[in-house]
């Protein structure tokens, strides 16, 4: 009965997922005429810079979106019930706007001559070169991927018992012990959720880094599209990119398992 | 070439605020009705493949003209529009879709031929390419015009901000003057970016000479420190609103972009352009051919054609329609430049795969490596393909002391799990106070 039901789900499956990937691991071991190489392979060590470059962008935007969403999700979890509706309804409200056109408004608030500098431009100050910058990408993805950070920490944080805080600091824990000694070893599975959700798509995004970016902080994802897309057609050689990024994808959500898990034994223990 | 997003862009917010209702607009006139009936009452219908806001498409007050087209003949049209014409050659070499009529560029109607993914036009039945100027036929992408019928065509040319650059413009050096750092925009696509510095060098556009390419890559690598960004749409809000003083562009949108900010101008420099003509081609494994060759054959109808240059700002080779248009228009050297300009402009052929490779990589490293000297002493070593192996060697050892920890709370676990579950529960609670001090 319980296979019957997961059927439809492992047919889409089966069609969308397992069978493309599958492309993708052909297309990066053959050339144009379909005999297999290495050649691929090899041509993405010339990237690393790009890749590299994604993967230090992409963290920094993830470690942003901890360090706000953490006392926030927190905040609105110690809410009553009908204020913490409220407070996730605003969370998700940008995401009801096409994720381009939020995008494309950053680009006119950073721009030289746009609506921030001018604000400045009143009081003085500027201009200020904020558009066209590593920071101006890294504020994009902090933009768009903060609520997949806010709504997984949520969601655990609201388990939490407010008698479980209280007992820590009934017996005698400040503060910080029970951030660290309580909040944090609890809300560790939301942590560990929240930073594959924001890290996967940010590493691998092509549009923000193309609007915020000027086209000069080219990131794995621009390179990928290039290869399809771009002048030179070359599936293989994109396929070949996007193999390698999701391996390094994996690689970094097998550490996070092993950090989750490794905490869950050590729970399990206590 | 990527057209105007922009548009698009504002004409979604513009449909959040007000659908504003259409005007009726009355029937286009086309010499010959009655062949437009051969396929009446069939329910046939065609899948046309076009770029972007290029064709006249009932705003504004103007003609829709594949509205027109379906109440002429009975024929359906699904219309779908592309960006660039890698995105078409890429959909179309999949084979996964099912056009009947794209409208691609030279060079890659020329790739289009060689590869076989175009057929031959039957030109008996398109009667209304007499109106065509026999000059756009039989350009080199397709010699013998047999495969393609011309649509639009333009030239790419410099638009600047006369409030910012008072000098006079006549060069492509004005994208590499210092006195304008950060104030010049470049087109981020390959060809095109490559184009103006091969101009700047004195070469053919469509050299396959890994030298000249070279050179010209480092003439873009110079202009690099200069340039505010690399774009292609997003040159029209950028140019409009003053955020940038000089970028290259075509002619087409140029004259759109002066309505918009009249202290803007378009300039065709002296080194020679690139010009470009946009035909329509039926793919190889068209479903409704004989419907494609009257959905071409309409196109090329006078009052059809001017209608859709007077939407999109095209030049266009058809000389009937030409004779439609406004004066202003005729006599505009933005949309019909001087023989002069003309003689030194030319067509991008396409280019051995070899070459493509070449280019693709060199404009990959041209955009990742970073703008400013200091960055780049910074980063030097971080492109190398160490840093990779670095991390990967990180992330197996974080893994490995994972799995090492792993084992040991398991071997220290193993005692305990000979008891019950809930004994070792029991257990917990009261040594509850020992582990916290533990921990």
């Amino acid at each position: 009965m319980r296979k019957a039901v997961a059927a439809p789900y492992l047919v889409w499956m089966a069609i969308f997922i397992v069978v493309p990937l599958g492309l993708i691991v052909l297309f990066a071991f053959t050339d144009s005429s379909g005999a297999f190489t290495l050649d691929n392979i090899a041509q993405v060590g010339q990237y690393a810079g790009v890749i590299w470059r994604s993967i230090l962008l992409s963290a920094i935007s993830t470690v942003i979106c901890l360090v706000l969403a953490y006392p926030l999700a927190f905040i609105i979890s110690r809410k009553q019930e009908n204020q913490q509706r409220t407070f996730l309804m605003l969370v998700m409200l940008p995401m009801w706007m096409n994720f381009l056109l939020r995008t494309y408004a950053w680009m006119t608030l950073l721009e030289k001559t746009g609506l921030i500098n001018r604000l400045l431009g009143l009081i003085g100050l500027g201009p200020f070169q904020m558009i066209n910058t590593q920071g101006a990408v890294v504020l994009g993805m902090v933009y768009n991927y903060i609520p997949y950070m806010i709504l997984p920490l949520y969601s655990v944080m609201v388990k939490i018992e407010p008698h479980i805080i209280e007992a820590a600091q009934d017996l005698g824990a400040d503060n910080i012990s029970v951030l660290w000694k309580v909040l944090i070893p609890l809300s560790k599975s939301g942590i560990v959720t929240g930073i594959t959700m924001v890290f996967v798509p940010a590493a691998s995004t092509f549009i923000i880094s193309k609007m915020l970016g000027g086209g000069t902080n080219l990131m794995v994802g621009d390179l990928i599209e290039m290869q399809f897309l771009g002048n030179a057609y070359n599936p293989n050689l994109g396929s070949a990119i996007s193999l390698l990024l999701m391996i390094l994808i994996l690689i970094c959500m097998f550490v996070m398992k092993s950090i989750d898990t490794e905490e869950e034994m050590e729970g399990m223990l206590l | 070439m990527n057209r105007k997003l922009r548009a698009v862009m504002t004409a979604a917010i513009a449909a959040g605020i007000a659908a504003a209702p259409l005007p009726s607009v009355s029937a286009l006139e086309v010499s010959d009705p009655g062949y437009y009936d051969a396929m009446k009452g069939q329910n046939i219908s065609l899948n046309v493949y076009n770029w972007g806001e290029y064709i006249s498409d009932g705003s504004e007050g103007s003609v829709d003209v594949n509205a027109e087209f379906e109440k002429l003949t009975g024929i359906k049209v699904n219309y779908t529009t592309f960006a660039t014409n890698e995105e078409l050659y890429a959909k179309l070499q999949s084979g996964a879709v099912n056009y009947d009529i794209i409208i691609p560029s030279d060079y890659m109607i020329a790739r289009m031929i060689r590869e076989g993914l175009v057929q031959k036009l039957d030109l008996s039945q398109i009667p209304a390419l007499s109106n065509i100027d026999p000059d756009y036929m039989n350009a080199a992408f397709d010699p013998t015009g047999e495969y393609s019928v011309p649509y639009t065509w333009g030239t790419v040319g410099i638009i600047y901000n006369t409030t910012k650059i008072t000098e006079p413009v006549d060069s492509w050096e004005i994208l590499w003057d210092e006195k304008y750092k950060g104030d010049i925009l470049m087109f981020s696509n390959p060809r095109d970016a490559l184009m103006i510095a091969e101009k700047k060098l004195g070469y053919s556009m469509n050299t396959s000479d890994e030298n000249e390419i070279r050179a010209a890559f480092e003439e873009l690598k110079a202009q690099k420190p200069l340039v505010q960004s690399y774009v292609m749409d997003e040159i029209f809000d950028k140019m409009g609103s003053g955020e940038a003083a000089v970028a290259p562009y075509y002619a087409g949108d140029a004259i759109t972009m002066i309505d918009d900010n009249p202290d803007l101008a378009f300039v065709s420099p002296k080194e020679g352009t690139n010009t470009f003509i946009d035909s329509i081609c039926i793919p190889a494994d068209a479903a409704n051919v004989q419907a494609a060759h009257m959905y071409i054959n309409f196109l090329c109808e006078p009052e059809v054609a001017a209608a859709n240059i007077e939407a999109i700002g095209y030049s266009t080779p058809n000389t009937a329609a030409f004779a439609l248009l406004d004066e202003e228009t005729q006599n505009s050297p933005i949309s019909y430049p001087s023989q002069e300009i003309m003689d030194k402009a030319e067509t991008f052929l396409v280019l051995p795969d070899e070459t493509n490779a070449l280019i693709d990589q060199l404009w990959t490293s041209l955009l990742s490596t970073s703008a400013s000297a200091d960055e780049k002493k910074e980063q030097g070593g971080g492109f190398s393909p160490v840093w990779i192996v670095l991390i990967v060697a990180l992330g197996v050892l974080l893994v490995l002391v994972g799995k090492k920890k792993k084992q040991k709370t398991d071997a220290a676990g193993v005692p305990e799990e000979e008891e019950e579950e809930e004994e070792e529960y029991e257990d917990d609670e009261e040594d509850n106070n020992q582990d916290d001090d533990v921990k």
